[in-house]
């Protein structure tokens, strides 16, 4: 068996008007009447649904190329119009070019011998762009002679008026007129203009026959009922038809001069609308409901539109989608794999001499039982559905060549994804565990680079189908090929939450565990080797940790904590500091990236996930809860920051008076009132600081809250001190609160009250609730970034569209330039030294680490 | 030492200069070497797609950003753009930004502070009217008068015939006489209608008698160890011809300006700077190449040319490409105008047709040897 395969690449694509002859050329048919089907149902011909322009019904035969439904690719028909008709698209064009050709001879509106300069200069600097740019440069040009230089006519003042008449001194030049002046205008004259006279004559610019489009693209649907309901093309195509129709007859039967006139407009108006149906000055034809036709131009245009929906974005097979669950037992490039996806989701696999056996027991397990398949793809290309009853037929002749498409097992690679995607990390490569359950499930620890939480979110899985996507997929999209981002250069998967409270408490100075324990905790996350472990009845939590890292690993670094901010790892063995966020978060510290470098991706990813078990292990064993009562105060610190308010109201209340006796001096550029803003808010924001450093000075050091906001796991003091202290002041754009009454915010204060309570200073703590007008507040601002937020994402999302769109070719070439898809240079090497970031150590090479390393 | 360096210079010199810096001598052979092993390492690889990767390390932290954030520029009294719209204000090219600002630093003995607040006030725009109690008009004798405060004008270092002069050189066709209590405008020899004085009264309220044109607002404040002057309002050309400038640092926030005043190279690094600015203010971490990678693409042609359907997406070579954008009706019927030919070149136009696209992995093709077959 010979196989021969021809490979189709589309070499290039050109663009360029029709003529009447090629519209002519390329039609199968021409059509004569309005009507679409006869009395049984049947495609009239010479009809718009004419069956010589395709099929769209099945059974039916195209009486062009003779092939069934979904093989006839349809083919265009032709009317001829009673009178010639401007394109709508081009008027501005025929505007243009009538304004700088003579009215009688047609030639170009300038002396010979600047003709002849201008086109020796053409010559040199062909590019499309040069001609782009030189009709209007053109029409500056000409305007101010008023006699043609060649036949001295005089020149007439050429006006528009919209969309499609144009006027020559007020008195209408009727298309033909406009199609003949067009006509006369020779070759080498139109070329001066930038135009290409092989792809755009101007006068092809006026229509004098017109394309029907084949009804492959315009086909209409049967309803429930069995009426028909056409396609708005169809009926937009009708009315042309009809009209021209009326136009002929009424013409020929030598009807007076206005009527014709009023249906070549309305012939106009309706082959205009048919292009676009959105012209400004034009009234947009509409269904008999009222609803506006979708015409030619609006299929294309926009978001929804042929091109952004239908040939940039496209829909996919062998893709799934549901909710996501945690499930941090999985390694960080595994994802959980519900059962019924994998019955559904296939692999293709050829089959050859070797794995004839292997991929036979897919076969006789067939499509209802795991792992099995669903279709075998036999060499001529015909695919089976595998059946109960032709299982045992199908395993007889299966035979190298042919293709199964087996069920999804584990150790396959998927892509998986989560929307939006916004940089490349939000569509990974993992590894399938199928398990039991409808979700899908990933390790909490790659939440961060695809942005996703639990409370709902989907994300989709789709499943390569070819070696060399599978090997791409693998190679290039795994999850710890992206482990460092391009962003910054630094890990983008870290611990998070919880895996970081554990680690913190494991590491921090005089944390011990039975040793019993420490190994029960580690051979829990999957560690085998635990030589490591000293060999004491009981050890440190360092020690434990230090179990996971590599012999030979020496790294020094700094954590938050700021008893013991060093952290220094030598010879495999943590011996200072504490491991927080700084070391172990997403983003952060050079410890992950180091390791990275010195071990390969594949051991980091394993020491991430081992981490993060390790910290959980942690956590299960000693417990982690957070309680209101993590945020008492002792009464001291009550009184404390009850004194500190009272320092900052009478503070506010002597800039407020010292205001109001006009003695305010205010900063240069600012009023009197604004002065006092600043000030104000200065001393509040003051005072709420300073009860946050008395909450934490007075909070218990131990309790998990204060736990979590140390180590980063989750908030901050500033979350604890408006827990346990005070709200503070609640700004709206940068500002305290102004508005709401007439001279106040809220109904409940005096008018004019300036004071820190009346403008939205929230002295009580979450604890102790708020007051109604604080709630109020509160609500206020809490609206506001709401708002923020909802204007932010479309903004940026528009931005990052045509970031994307502008520098998508860009790429370097073999020389370490940066090229764009013209070839033309735009940096000289990439990022002035041609460092991937990605590969990098946060943007550099780190020098001093090389020097004590060597 | 030199020699040791020389088969080492395709490494970026600031890597270099660290190594020599920090470097014993005995251990350098060895450290170079591991350096440039390292450096090769870290090469980027050709094909691949750093356009793209630019436009996600900027796309993705922007959706991070807060919205209408002012930034106090050191001080409180003056607040700018900050954020989102000013990234976009940046990537657009837009000229008139919604707050131009300028840093002017100083030379020598006014950098320590020496006379800075009359240095600052001279450089700050006052318009008539600032310094008028009272612009009226007289229809009788159809001329405008202007009343002058002159404890205003004293403030600023100004006599009244000194701003009549300044007066006459700003306007024209107009004579500016000094009487009694008032400045008359009056048109020369001629009767204007009261509609045109009407008009010339607004353009009179708004003449420049002093200082630099559009300096709205002048700031001293002290930086590092030096004084500087913060301005809103832009005006680098003027501003640079001051003698008591240092030309070298002084800047401003309008990249447009500076590309006029100081060159292609210079608006370049202006907006990798606006922008870092912006990324570093919000707390976010996004490495420099990537910003310099999109101000090259705005600032390739030699003219800067904003991020949008008007700029660099136009200048585009595929047709395809340019409608897959915006506006793709009009680069259709353009295309088919001239005759334009898309020679699939670049992304977008090979997904649209189902094919590899020209960059990563698809830059590559297989080259095989047939094997000859045996005629036979």
């Amino acid at each position: 068996m010979e196989e021969n395969y021809v490979y189709k690449k589309v070499g290039s694509v050109s663009f360029a008007m029709l003529s009447p002859k090629v519209i002519k050329k390329m039609a199968a048919a021409k059509v004569v009447t309005p009507e679409l089907y006869d009395k049984e149902g049947y495609p009239v011909d010479g009809g718009l649904m004419d069956v010589r322009l395709g099929v769209i019904d099945p059974g039916l035969r195209c009486k062009t190329c003779s092939s069934r439904l979904k093989e006839c690719i349809g083919h265009f028909g032709y009317i001829s119009l009673a009178r010639p008709v401007i394109h709508f698209s081009f008027v501005s064009v025929i505007l243009s070019l009538l304004r700088i050709t003579c009215r009688d001879c047609s030639r170009v509106l300038l002396p010979q011998a600047k003709i002849q300069q201008i086109s020796e200069k053409a010559r040199r600097n062909k590019s499309s762009d040069e001609a782009r740019k030189k009709l209007k440069e053109f029409v500056a040009n000409s305007k101010s002679s008023n006699k043609c230089p060649h036949c001295k006519a005089r020149q007439y003042k050429i006006t528009i008026e919209k969309p499609t008449t144009f006027l020559e001194n007020d008195r209408r030049i009727s298309p033909i007129e406009v199609r003949s002046r067009l006509e006369k205008v020779p070759d080498g004259d139109v070329e001066l203009f930038g135009l290409n006279v092989n792809a755009a004559r101007p006068e092809w610019m006026v229509l004098t026959v017109f394309p029907i489009p084949p009804v492959t693209m315009r086909p209409s649907i049967t309803l429930e009922t069995g009426e028909r309901s056409e396609d708005d093309l169809t009926h937009k195509l009708g009315d042309i038809v009809r009209i021209n129709q009326r136009l002929f007859e009424n013409i020929n039967a030598g009807a007076p001069e206005i009527i014709v006139e009023d249906l070549w407009d309305l012939l106009q108006y309706h082959i205009t609308t048919f292009f676009d149906n959105d012209v400004a000055q034009l009234p947009p034809a509409r269904h008999r409901s009222g609803q506006p036709l979708k015409t030619i131009s609006e299929r294309i245009r926009s978001k929804e539109g042929r091109i952004r929906h239908n040939l940039v974005g496209k829909r996919t097979n062998f893709s799934a989608r549901t909710v996501i669950s945690p499930d941090p037992m999985l390694e960080l490039n595994e994802v959980g794999v519900p059962e019924l996806m994998a019955f559904k989701l296939t692999v293709p696999e050829r089959v050859t001499e070797w794995n004839l056996e292997y991929l036979k027991k897919f076969v006789k397990n067939g499509p209802k039982k795991y792992p099995g398949a669903n279709y075998v793809i036999r060499p001529d290309g015909k695919k089976k559905k595998l059946t109960e009853d032709i299982i045992e037929a199908t395993l007889e002749e299966l035979q190298p060549g042919y293709v199964v498409e087996r069920h999804l097992m584990d150790g396959d690679k998927a892509i998986f994804n989560r929307q939006p995607s916004l940089h490349r990390m939000s569509m990974m490569c993992h590894s399938i565990r199928v398990l039991p359950f409808k979700t899908l499930r990933l390790n909490p620890a790659v939440c961060f680079p695809y942005n996703a939480d639990f409370d709902g979110d989907e994300m989709n899985l789709h499943i390569p189908q070819t070696e060399e996507a599978r090997a791409e997929a693998e190679l290039l999209m795994l999850v710890q090929t992206q482990l460092i981002s391009p962003r910054y250069g630094l890990s983008v998967i870290g611990c998070v939450q919880d895996a970081i409270s554990g680690n913190y408490i494991l590491t921090s100075n005089g944390f011990t565990i039975k040793r019993e324990e420490a190994v029960d905790a580690l051979v829990s996350i999957g560690v085998t080797d635990l030589s490591a472990l000293p060999k004491r009845e009981v050890v440190s939590g360092k020690e434990v940790f230090s179990v996971l890292l590599p012999k030979d690993f020496n790294f020094t670094g700094k954590s938050r904590s700021k008893e013991e901010p060093d952290v220094i790892i030598k010879d495999g063995r943590l011996i200072s500091g504490v491991m927080d966020k700084n070391n172990l978060g997403e983003g952060s510290g050079l410890l992950l990236r180091n390791i990275h470098k010195k071990y390969d991706a594949s051991f980091a990813v394993d020491f991430l996930g081992k981490l993060f078990r390790l910290g959980i292990a942690v956590l299960l064993r000693r417990g982690f809860t957070t309680t209101i009562a993590d945020t008492d105060l002792p009464p001291e610190a009550t009184e404390k920051i009850n004194k500190l308010f009272e320092g900052a109201e009478s503070e506010v209340q002597s800039l407020i008076s010292t205001f109001n006796a006009n003695q305010l001096e205010p900063f240069p550029g600012r009023s009197a009132r604004e002065t006092l803003e600043l000030k104000v808010l200065e001393v509040l924001n003051r005072a709420r600081n300073e009860t946050g450093h008395v909450v934490a000075n007075y909070a218990d050091g131990s309790s998990h809250t204060i736990i979590m906001a140390k180590s980063g796991a989750r908030g901050n003091l500033l979350n604890l001190a408006q827990m346990a202290g005070c709200v503070g002041q609640q700004a709206l754009r940068g500002k305290r609160i102004e508005k709401g009454f007439k001279y106040r915010t809220l109904s409940c204060f005096k008018q004019h009250d300036l004071g820190s309570e009346a403008h939205g200073f929230i002295k009580s703590s979450f604890k102790s609730g708020l007051k109604p007008s604080e709630f109020f507040f509160q609500a206020m601002v809490g609206r506001d970034s709401l708002m923020d937020t909802a204007l932010r994402t479309p903004k940026s999302g528009y931005l990052y569209r045509r970031l994307s769109n502008a520098m998508q070719d860009l790429r370097v070439d073999y020389d370490g330039t940066v090229k764009d898809a013209s070839g033309k240079i735009v940096q000289f090497s990439y990022g002035e030294d041609g460092i991937d970031v990605s590969k990098s150590e946060g943007g550099t090479i780190n020098v001093l680490r090389i020097i004590k390393s060597v | 030492m030199a020699d040791a360096f020389k088969d080492y210079l395709h490494i970026p010199k600031s890597f270099l200069l660290k190594v020599k810096e920090n470097t014993p001598e005995s251990k350098l052979k060895s450290v170079l070497k591991a350096l440039d092993e390292e450096y090769s390492e870290m090469k980027v690889v050709p094909g691949e797609s750093v356009g793209l990767v630019a436009a996600e390390s900027l796309g993705e932290p922007s959706t991070q950003m807060t919205l209408n954030t002012f930034h106090f520029a050191g001080v409180a009294e003056m607040n700018i753009t900050m954020g989102l719209p000013r990234i976009i204000e940046v990537l657009d090219g837009r000229k008139n930004l919604t707050t131009p600002m300028m840093d002017i630093y100083l030379n020598k003995p006014y950098s320590q502070g020496q006379e800075i607040k009359k240095i600052a006030l001279s450089i700050k725009e006052t318009r008539l009217q600032d310094v008028a109690t009272e612009i009226s008009i007289n229809l009788s004798d159809s001329r405008v008068e202007v009343t002058v405060d002159e404890s205003r004008l004293a403030e600023i270092g100004m006599t009244k015939q000194g701003l009549v002069t300044a007066l006459k050189g700003e306007v024209k066709g107009l004579s500016v006489d000094l009487r009694k209590d008032f400045i008359s405008f009056k048109v020369k020899n001629k009767e204007e209608s009261v509609n045109n004085i009407f008009k010339m009264k607004e353009k009179i309220k708004a003449i420049v008698v002093k200082g630099i044109k559009g300096i709205s607002q002048v700031l001293p404040v002290k930086r590092g160890n030096e004084f500087i002057i913060i301005t809103a309002g832009s005006n680098l050309k003027k501003i640079l011809l001051l003698p008591f400038v240092d030309t070298t640092r002084t800047i401003s926030n309008n990249i447009f300006e500076i590309e006029d005043v100081l060159g292609i190279e210079a608006a370049r690094q202006a907006a990798i700077d606006e922008v870092y600015k912006v990324i570093e203010n919000q707390g976010l971490n996004v490495d420099i190449r990537h910003l310099m990678l999109v101000a090259d693409v705005m600032c390739n042609s030699g003219k800067v040319r904003g991020i949008t359907r008007y700029g660099t997406v136009k200048e585009k070579v595929s047709v395809l490409a340019r409608a897959s954008f915006e506006t793709p009706i009009r680069h259709l019927i353009d295309a088919s105008l001239y005759g334009e030919t898309d020679n699939l070149k670049s992304v977008v136009e090979n997904v649209m047709l189902n094919q590899p696209v020209p960059v990563g992995t698809g830059m590559l093709k297989l080259v095989t040897k047939p094997e000859e077959k045996k005629a036979k």
